[in-house]
């Protein structure tokens, strides 16, 4: 089976469980397990090819430019993970419907486990560290839907947070080391890393990615510092701890330290690092574990040790060390897992799994107990089970190595920690199934169905014949796998259970004795430690998450402390400070062009929008007088556009000018008229340092740039070349908008639509609450006009506006040829239906509008878009725009573009924005029956002498 | 001419940028509106000034013509500073009537800033 499909398998099958779920627990199981029996037959097909020495590839480039490849390889290291993956996860599969309660989702369980299955398998199976980093990733995150799989248990919930903080920031250390190391070589792919341990060792950037990966590794894998968080992630179900924290997740950084073993290892800072971490995490753990009450915190410190002792392995960084270190994997996922199991089902038996509380279960629970003792000796490592086999390795390999000039501190501490090994492994016998049978278990216990016990049962039948008959059981597989982490040159795998009086074997006899001698104090030990004061992680790990927490929200609060105005002084300030520097790094070349002569208007508008926008800033506080002068400095701009050859932009700006200017005045009804003295003149002189400032910069940029040529070719002479050949139109700014730049247009109306959309929104929200009542009895501040309607200018607007959409439905089609278009002639559409609200009042207008602008929007996007679309059919990308000359008698030859069609969409999504956004913003101020609806009404309770109030109490 | 175009540019930005800077949201959208002013006129300046020159191609004889891509690119910047002048009148409008109150600012100790 291809490498593609055994990694996609499990993402694919992901949804089976999700969806087979309401077919019942069975069924969903059922789906689970299928695909992973499917990918794991799919494995086993390519394994005696593996065996034989053989690598298997399949390559897929993804994104080349980045380095970036689908590749996968299967070698020994692979085969091995991704058997042990695969494998267990069958049975977890098969132990979890059993364990699983009726009210807990089973579907979501098993799709999260396949999710989790596929990263695993991705990683082990990645010939591109980019991809691989990515199936790391996808671990962290399944992995913490799996720990936080009950939700409603707060430790669940705490314990996922955990995982994924520290895995996750492991993993982003790791993004970095990787990233350095294919920088290194050259190259992401792993087999081109894999065989340049020269370039890599002689880098002086070496020691930090070293570093960085092995953060990675160690959060992961839980080594010392970082191994608080494997307990807590206790709180998941057991099979989710059976897997992920046994066999699985916490075995993936030790597989990266396999993987990566070629090139990284055999330096001294490796061998420091990497071999001091792995012996104080084993001891350390060892040590905790034998004083855990909880059967599964127990466990879970005996991995965090036994994932040190393989770390330690594979520090040491000879060859014969890393074959043990592979040995010890595969013995300690069969032994481990079915620990966890039992724990299960003790806890799923008597409802407990405080070994307080527990005792004597061998009568109540044999079967148990058997696979449990079994599984427990061969953690002491006890012969003839297969952790004595690797255990013996392990204990060679420490009487060969030296630390810091002592011979005799690694063999020491091992044994040391060995004996913690084996004494919590004896308490997890002793305590818990020897003993008098209790009459206070808080269920009665009694032996699980075989749903329950094959799964470990199957585990320790494996333990029991891997210790007897190592070679012929897993000899070929941990060779092939142990020289894949080798590299180089070929190891053989033996091992046997009597070596003869070996220093390994006395060191074994010391640990067992000591061991039992240990178990017999555990209790006077116990009560000693639980007085000690001890760090406790999770309480230094709250803490670490509270300052981070407080130190960001300090520094969120010191930037943005409500003030507007200081958000904006800091943005010019920063704006100035970026120019200034630009400014005082930079050159200029010298002046090119000729200045443009000046003439008697143009001096006279400059005067006009000089004084006008002085005077706004002068007269700001009075807010109408400002806004006329507002529309002096429109009219200016757009009269500007026209005389440097822009008429389609004067077209635009005059007729924006229009409706912006009716929108303030509408807005302004309702707001204060003055704007209040507040600021202090210490305040005003700043903001006058910082605008100059800016005003300076700003116009000397442009001075500049006027007076200069284009640095590079200008585009422009593209568009006037192709605009009539092409475009089919000789207003080459509408040709641009409708067809070079089509898309940037349709996305301007679009973004024009939501803006009106998100105005009626608010106008909808505003009315819909209190504001409503307010508005009705509002006290109006200023004289109202007694004839709301004057009666002239509602028979002027009724008479102008088919005239006003004569005139618009002409710039509209002229726009193609000349100065015009559908922007243009929409605002001019849209000034002709506001003057009639303005002349014959909101009541009436509404009235007589009977297609909602929300839809003459929608519609203008859409006609866009089809047309856009329509190029589809031609075989031509999207907004490819066509057009044709037709000739009619007796009309004169006319051109039909795709174009007008188009553009027919920018208009109405124009009408439809701009009549949208002065529509809610009218509805403010209509007042149902209190402002006159009907135009030419006269209000007869006008008073000359002061303001008329227009609400019902007046 | 140039120069007066800078000047008006300059002169347009400054009174925007100080209108921003002030603590009522009316002279704020005000400031907003002499800042579109003076960024649209100062894109379609990039395109450099031109007189008598509109890029309207004339089929019968050869002549000069400016610049179209800034006029383009200014055109729907124009409608789009409308539709932004309109989503922050009504945001303002909106505070205005909820909190009965025009000060942008959103400190408890409103004054103490100003």
């Amino acid at each position: 089976m291809s490498l593609f499909l055994i990694a996609a398998l499990p993402f694919l099958g992901a949804v089976f469980p999700a969806l087979l779920i309401r077919a019942g627990r069975n069924a969903s199981s059922m789906a689970a397990g299928s695909v992973t029996l499917l990918a794991l037959v799919g494995l086993l097909i390519n394994a005696p090819a593996v065996i034989r020495g053989e690598v298997i590839t399949a390559r897929l480039d993804w994104l080349p430019w980045l380095g970036l490849n689908a590749n996968f390889f299967l070698d020994g290291l692979g085969l091995l993970f991704a058997g042990l993956i695969l494998g267990i996860g069958l049975l977890i599969i098969l132990y979890a419907r059993f364990y699983l309660s009726r009210e807990d989702p089973m579907g979501q369980f098993y799709t999260y486990l396949l999710l989790f299955q596929g990263a695993m398998v991705g990683i082990v199976l990645s010939d591109n560290i980019l991809l691989l980093l990515v199936f790391w990733e996808l671990t962290s995150l399944s992995s913490f839907l799996l720990i936080g799989y009950w939700k409603h248990l707060p430790e669940g919930r705490q314990g996922a947070r955990m995982a994924l903080a520290v895995t996750g920031s492991g993993g982003l250390a790791m993004i970095g080391g990787m990233l350095i190391l294919g920088n290194i070589v050259g190259s992401y792919d792993l087999t081109v890393i894999l065989q340049n341990k020269e370039l890599i060792q002689s880098s002086p950037l070496y020691l930090p990615a070293l570093i960085l990966i092995l953060l990675g590794c160690f959060t992961k894998s839980a080594q010392f510092p970082f191994h608080f968080w494997l307990p807590h992630a206790m709180a998941a179900p057991t099979p989710v701890s059976a897997y992920l924290h046994s066999a699985t997740m916490v075995k993936a950084g030790l597989f990266l330290m396999a993987r990566m073993w070629p090139v990284l290892a055999g330096t001294s800072e490796w061998f420091y690092i990497v071999a001091t971490t792995g012996l104080v995490t084993m001891l350390l753990g060892a040590v905790i574990a034998l004083f855990k009450d909880d059967l599964k915190a127990l466990l879970a410190f005996s991995t965090v040790s036994h994932l040190g002792l393989i770390t330690m392995l594979l520090g040491f960084g000879t060859k014969v060390a890393a074959m043990a270190a592979v040995f010890h994997i595969v013995n300690h996922a069969t032994f481990k897992a079915a620990l966890f199991m039992t724990a299960g089902i003790v806890d799923h038996e008597t409802h407990t799994r405080d070994i307080k509380k527990l005792g004597g279960l061998r009568h109540l629970m044999p079967l148990t107990f058997t696979i449990a003792t079994i599984a427990s000796l061969s953690m002491a490592g006890i012969p003839p089970f297969n952790g004595f086999l690797s255990k013996e390795k392990m204990l060679e390999e420490t009487v060969h190595t030296v630390w810091m000039g002592s011979h005799y501190l690694v063999p020491a501490l091992a044994v040391l920690a060995a004996l913690f090994s084996a004494a919590y492994s004896f308490r997890y016998i002793w305590h818990v199934f020897m003993g008098p049978v209790r009459h206070s278990y808080p269920a009665h216990p009694h032996d699980p169905g075989p749903g329950l016990w094959l799964a470990p049962g199957f585990l320790v039948t494996l333990v029991v014949l891997i210790g007897l008959f190592p070679n012929t059981m897993v000899g070929p597989l941990v060779e092939t796998a142990g020289n894949a982490v080798i590299g180089g040159g070929h190891e053989h795998f033996h091992a046997k259970i009597w070596h003869g009086f070996t220093p390994a074997l006395y060191m074994s006899m010391i640990a067992t004795v000591g061991g039992i001698a240990l178990l017999m104090s555990q209790r006077r030990l116990a009560a000693v430690w639980d007085a000690a004061r001890r760090p406790e992680a999770k309480e230094i790990f709250d803490a670490l998450i509270a300052a981070v927490t407080r130190a960001s929200q300090w520094f969120t609060d010191a930037l943005h402390n409500g003030a507007l105005t200081r958000y904006a002084a800091i943005f010019v300030v920063f704006t100035l400070a970026l120019a200034g520097y630009a400014y005082s790094t930079g050159t200029m070349a010298a002046p090119t062009r000729e200045m443009l002569p000046v003439s008697a208007m143009p001096i006279v508008g400059w005067i006009c929008i000089m004084g006008a926008t002085a005077c706004v800033v002068a007269f700001h506080r009075n807010r109408l007088l400002a806004l006329v002068l507002m529309g002096i400095v429109g009219l200016v701009v757009s009269m500007g556009f026209n005389y440097l050859s822009a008429p389609d932009l004067a077209l635009t700006q005059i007729s924006v000018e229009v409706v912006t200017i009716v929108l303030l005045l509408l807005a302004l009804n309702f707001m204060p008229k003055e704007t209040p003295v507040e600021s202090t003149p210490a305040r005003r002189i700043r903001d006058v340092v910082l605008s100059v400032t800016a005003g300076l910069g700003v116009g000397g940029l442009i001075y500049a740039l006027l007076g200069r040529d284009f640095s590079a070719p200008s585009i422009a002479d593209y568009h006037l070349e192709n605009s009539y050949s092409g475009g089919g139109g000789t207003n080459v700014v509408n040709v641009i908008l409708v067809d070079f730049r089509g898309f940037d247009t349709f996305g301007e109306i679009t973004v024009l639509g939501i803006a009106a959309v998100v105005i009626y929104a608010l106008t909808e929200a505003i009315l819909s609450s209190r504001v409503r009542a307010r508005l009705l009895n509002r006290v109006m501040d200023t004289p109202q006009a007694g004839d709301a309607h004057p009666l002239m200018m509602v028979v002027a607007t009724r008479v102008m506006m088919p005239i006003a959409l004569m005139v618009a439905a002409y710039i509209f089609f002229r726009g193609h040829n000349l100065p015009g278009g559908g922007f243009i002639a929409g605002l001019i559409a849209a000034i002709a239906v506001i003057m009639q609200y303005m002349a014959s009042g909101f009541g009436w207008a509404a009235e007589r509008q009977r297609i909602p602008y929300h839809g003459i929007i929608g519609s203008g996007v859409l006609v866009a878009a089809v047309t856009g679309m329509g190029a589809w059919f031609n075989g031509l990308p999207f907004l490819t725009s066509a057009f044709g000359y037709v000739h009619i008698e007796p009309l004169e030859e006319f051109e039909l573009a795709t174009a007008a069609l188009f553009d027919l969409g920018v208009f109405l999504a124009v009408v439809g924005a701009v009549m949208l956004a002065l529509e809610s913003l009218a509805r403010f101020a209509w007042q149902p029956g209190i402002i006159p609806e009907h135009p030419m009404d006269i209000n007869p309770e006008r008073d000359e002498d002061g303001p008329q109030t227009s609400g019902q109490e007046a | 001419m140039e120069i007066l175009v800078s000047s008006a540019v300059g002169l347009l930005t400054a009174c925007g940028v100080y209108l921003i800077l002030r603590l009522r949201t009316f002279p704020v959208i005000l400031g907003l509106s002499l800042l579109s002013y003076a960024v649209n006129v100062f894109l379609f300046a990039t395109g450099r000034l031109a007189l008598n020159a509109p890029p309207i191609l004339n089929k019968y004889k050869e002549v000069a013509y400016t610049d179209p891509l800034p006029q383009a690119l200014v055109l729907t910047a124009i409608v789009i500073s409308f539709g932004m002048t309109a989503v922050i009148v009504m945001i303002a409008l909106s505070s205005y009537l909820t909190a009965k109150d025009d000060r942008i600012d959103m400190t408890d100790e409103a004054g103490e800033d100003a």
